[in-house]
């Protein structure tokens, strides 16, 4: 015992002292590792928090621990949208019997039944809103001619339209110049343009007040469709059970507005989709300027991107002066003038001119002048708290699907608001959900039972088909129908009153538990109370579903998350190449050094072997001297990444610079957390490149006989 | 009593591709306390056995047996051991660890063999230092010291293990003869005082002159045993 001690000590110290000897090649080896430990600590912490805030993100926004949707589906489920937009899912066909078996799993807290799609918007445009106004002050004056707010109204709506024809004219001049006037659709150009003259002329103006109605049928069917920017945008929503979403998503937050009431029908926009689709384009620029200018430090000086942007708000200015009649615009004027410091007879074209004249100086102030004066008259978002939205969507069979929605709120996630991958999708119940996809749900097929009764529709299988609608002999009794039935308009326009309110019904009703349970989903998120047994809870939930015979494939989160997933997946093997390609480098240095160290010293190896050094003792004297040097390298390494770490932390994170940024790290920035097992690991890895280096050159020494202490050449 | 039997030796290695046969049957006994000079032309192979003797290299026939062991039936550990307890070495060139002080070097082989408390390591290791006059210089590196006196140092290290014996390979060839005529002294002074056997290859026939007997070896065979009376 006390041998092999007296022995440890000599090598130690001998081992030491040739580090200290060698100084130049101890210092070689040192900052490899040194530089080696720095990546992989640094590396290693800002893959640890990505995947942090990732899990974060994903598990918070829509995806729980586990996700389960029918196995015989043609695609896999991706819950942000794959290359090919949304996941090609079969459908669920009974959500209640896959909660039911799956609740019985001991580790499994809540089941969140889920229709992810894309569907159409539709936005509408300022010529719309204002011909709504208009035909609500024109219906007022119908109840009562005298209606004052009906007249004022009328009065500035008139005024208000007659210059969004004129605008209108204008932008169809200059479409005109561009085009053929020969070409194909030269008749129907004509039409519109003599459209458009009719309505500008004054003489339009007063027929419209002799009859009013007819004028309003005429702007909206002739000339509101030409105004070119009519409106459809997607939406990419999830359709679910809203009260268990908001239950199971704690990081979903309603941000304006209020929750849909639990059971009733009803959407909440994602906040960073109406932020980026449905705001007015300049409030949007602004915001974005303000964001790049306060975040990131950029100068519209200095930024080529920014300067675009303010471009672009000094052309999108006309926007503005569409949605405002001649009175709002007056207003506009007076507010805008002393706050820009504007002569008193300048008009608010000019004055938005210099309101959009944005510079580094004159921004914030800017900024806040819109804020503040103009935009209370704006209509800031295309749809607004309390609008009901209709949305359309191709469903099963192909054919459009349209349902009408009420817009409760806007639904943000806390943390990731920013990240156009979670914040752009919107909440929406599952039965409208059911109804845009085509499914029946329990109202549909109430609904559906009921015209059948009425149409006297009997059921006709396939084979009898061709004989029940054309009869054996081929006569024309299909025809004849058609040709005697003349149209009934007053019974067709009496069903209309009823129709609207069994809508209305529709739209206000509460549903229960069992009806939102009942019915399709596409996926369906699983939520854990013990998240850290995923592994064996997605082994029980398979077994589970299998066992009760339903057809369900169960993935994890990280599955689910699809392209977001591999994004990461992506980014930890760029490190791990990036390591290996290091330490690869490293080790061949390290080795070349050690080798040389060996070589350099084979006689004075021989003669310790001579005098009785076993080889074991000469191999660990070079081992500890590399061991040594890795282990002081390493830890300063890891201390100097912990500090790097520390500043990164310090200076406010790695910011965020794109939507799919703001997903991973869960937020604007990335906050890098040092990790036990990260410094752990990167010493270990450090240590075991050390060690591999060193294995040829030690092998080299223990080879070393003592014989080599005898020769004489030097 | 002998300390080392060499019988019908023979040891044949590869240099290149030809076949080099270094030692072509030698047969010698060395008794205990003797102070033996093996001395012959450079290519006789007179640093091959004392290779074997010093058990840094075995036969390829024949038997070497040195303190009682036949070498050639010793592992490679059994071997350095051997070597760590028996045998002490001095080298042409020093061989001293440069990294380690005067007085580490000369302690270097009692800490491999262990066993011996600081007190007593540093007692024997003084006692050494005192006895080839270089008292002074333990706290020295090697780089410090001249030629002479770094064999001196060399010299300690060898016998700090009390070895049964101890092999010098050209121990002078380094050194200018007035030098080298005071390490064989000092050699000699220690086989007289401790009765160490000392076995020591030369070509200097001064240094020869000091032995009690001379090997001569040439073309792989042991040609004669004298007295050094003969040697000149």
């Amino acid at each position: 015992m006390r041998a092999k001690l007296d022995a440890t000590r000599v090598l130690l110290r001998i081992a030491f002292r040739n580090l200290v000897a060698s100084r130049v090649r101890t210092v070689i080896i040192g900052l490899i590792v040194l530089v080696g430990a720095l990546i992989v600590v640094v590396g290693s912490s800002m893959m640890d928090s990505i995947d942090r805030g990732m899990r974060t993100s994903i598990q918070g926004s829509l995806g729980g621990q586990l996700q389960v949707y029918q196995s015989t589906s043609e695609g896999k489920l991706e819950l942000y949208g794959g290359i090919r937009g949304e996941s090609l899912l079969d459908p669920i066909p009974d959500f209640a019997r896959v909660k039911e078996v799956l609740s019985k799993v001991p580790n499994v807290k809540m089941i969140v039944p889920m229709g992810i799609d894309q569907a159409l918007v539709a936005t509408g445009n300022a010529f719309d809103v204002t011909l709504a106004k208009l035909r609500d002050d024109v219906r007022r004056l119908q109840a009562n001619a005298r209606d004052e707010q009906g007249l004022r109204g009328l009065e500035a709506r008139q005024a208000h339209v007659r210059r969004l024809i004129a605008l209108l004219s204008e932008e169809l001049t200059q479409a005109r110049v561009l085009v053929d006037p020969n070409g194909r659709d030269a008749s129907m150009r004509r039409a519109q343009r003599a459209d458009l003259d009719r309505a500008a002329a004054p003489e339009f103006w007063v027929e419209f007040d002799r009859d009013r109605l007819a004028g309003l049928e005429f702007l909206e069917n002739k000339v509101a469709p030409l105004a070119m920017d009519t409106g459809f945008t997607f939406i990419r929503y999830v359709g679910t059970d809203v009260e268990a979403f908001m239950r199971a998503f704690d990081l979903a937050e309603v941000a304006e507005g209020k929750p849909i009431p639990p059971g009733q029908r009803g959407i909440l926009l994602g906040r960073q989709y109406a932020e980026e689709w449905l705001k007015l384009k300049n409030a949007r620029r602004l915001d974005q300027i303000k964001d790049k200018r306060d975040r990131f430090h950029l100068r519209i000086a200095e930024e080529e991107e920014l300067q675009r942007w303010v471009k672009d708000t000094r052309s999108r200015a006309r926007e503005i002066l569409i949605q405002l009649d001649p009175l709002q615009a007056a207003e506009a004027a007076r507010r805008l003038r002393p706050a820009l410091g504007a002569p008193a007879g300048e008009e608010l074209p000019a004055l938005l001119a210099r309101l959009f004249d944005l510079r580094d100086d004159n921004f914030d102030a800017h900024y806040a002048i819109f804020y503040d004066r103009l935009a209370p008259l704006l209509r800031l978002y295309q749809i607004s708290v309390g609008d009901v939205i209709t949305i359309k969507a191709p469903g099963k069979t192909g054919a459009f699907n349209a349902v009408n929605v009420k817009v409760y709120g806007f639904i943000q996630f806390k943390g990731i608001e920013k990240s156009g991958i979670a914040g752009t999708t919107s909440v929406m119940d599952l039965q409208s959900f059911r109804d845009l996809y085509g499914y029946v749900t329990s109202d549909k097929a109430v609904e559906l039972a009921k015209i059948r009764a009425q149409m006297g529709a009997t059921a006709v299988s396939r084979e009898d088909a061709e004989a029940a609608l054309f009869g054996g002999d081929g006569a024309g009794p299909l025809v004849e129908t058609i040709r005697a039935g003349a149209i009934d308009e007053k019974s067709l326009l009496a069903g209309v009153g009823e129709k609207r309110k069994a809508a209305l019904a529709e739209q206000t009703r509460a549903y229960t538990q069992e009806e939102i349970d009942q019915g399709v989903a596409l996926n369906a998120a699983i939520l854990l109370h013990d998240p850290a047994r995923i592994r064996e809870s997605l082994a029980e939930v398979q077994a589970a579903a299998d066992a009760a015979g339903l057809k369900l494939k169960v993935v994890d989160w990280e599955a689910a998350s699809g392209m977001v997933g591999q994004f990461v997946l992506l980014l930890r093997g760029i490190l791990i190449f990036a390591v290996i390609i290091f330490f690869g480098v490293a080790l061949v240095i390290i080795n070349n050094a050690m080798v040389m160290a060996a070589l350099a010293r084979v006689k004075e190896v021989g003669t310790m072997r001579a005098i009785g050094a076993q080889r074991r003792f000469v191999v660990a004297m070079l081992l500890v001297e590399v061991i040594t040097v890795s282990v002081v390298f390493g830890l300063a390494g890891a201390a100097l990444g912990g500090g790097v770490v520390a500043i990164i932390r310090a200076t406010g994170g790695i910011p965020a610079t794109s939507d799919l940024l703001f997903f991973l790290f869960s937020g604007p920035a990335l906050l890098p957390r040092i990790g036990g097992t990260s410094v752990v690991a990167s010493l270990v890895l450090v240590l075991g490149v050390a060690i591999a280096s060193a294995l040829y050159p030690a092998w080299i020494a223990m080879r070393v006989t003592p014989v080599e202490a005898m020769s004489t050449e030097d | 009593m002998s300390i080392i039997q060499v019988r019908d030796v023979t040891k044949d290695y590869l240099l290149g591709k030809t076949q080099v046969h270094a030692l072509r049957g030698v047969s010698l006994t060395v008794d205990k306390g003797e102070f033996l000079s093996v001395a012959g032309p450079s290519g006789s192979g007179k640093t091959t056995l004392l290779n074997l003797i010093g058990c840094v290299d075995t036969p390829t026939t024949g038997l070497v047996e040195v303190a009682g062991q036949d070498t050639s039936k010793l592992s490679e550990r059994s071997l350095t051991d051997l070597r760590l307890h028996q045998i002490g070495f001095i080298f042409q060139s020093f061989n001293l660890v440069q990294v380690l002080s005067v007085f580490q070097n000369i302690e270097f082989p009692l800490l491999l063999q262990g066993g011996l408390t600081k007190a007593e390591r540093a007692a024997r290791v003084n006692g050494l230092m005192e006895a080839t006059g270089i008292g002074e210089y333990g706290r020295h590196r090697p780089s410090e010291l001249s030629g002479g006196q770094r064999q001196r140092v060399a010299v300690a290290r060898a016998l700090v293990t009390r070895p049964a014996l101890v092999l010098a390979d050209e121990p002078t060839a380094n050194l200018d003869s007035q030098t080298g005529q005071n390490i064989i002294d000092l050699m000699r002074d220690m086989n007289r005082k401790d009765g160490t056997t000392f076995v020591f290859s030369t070509h200097d026939p001064k240094v020869m002159a000091h032995a009690n007997a001379i090997i001569r070896i040439a073309d792989g065979v042991v040609a004669g045993r004298e007295l050094p009376g003969a040697a000149a």
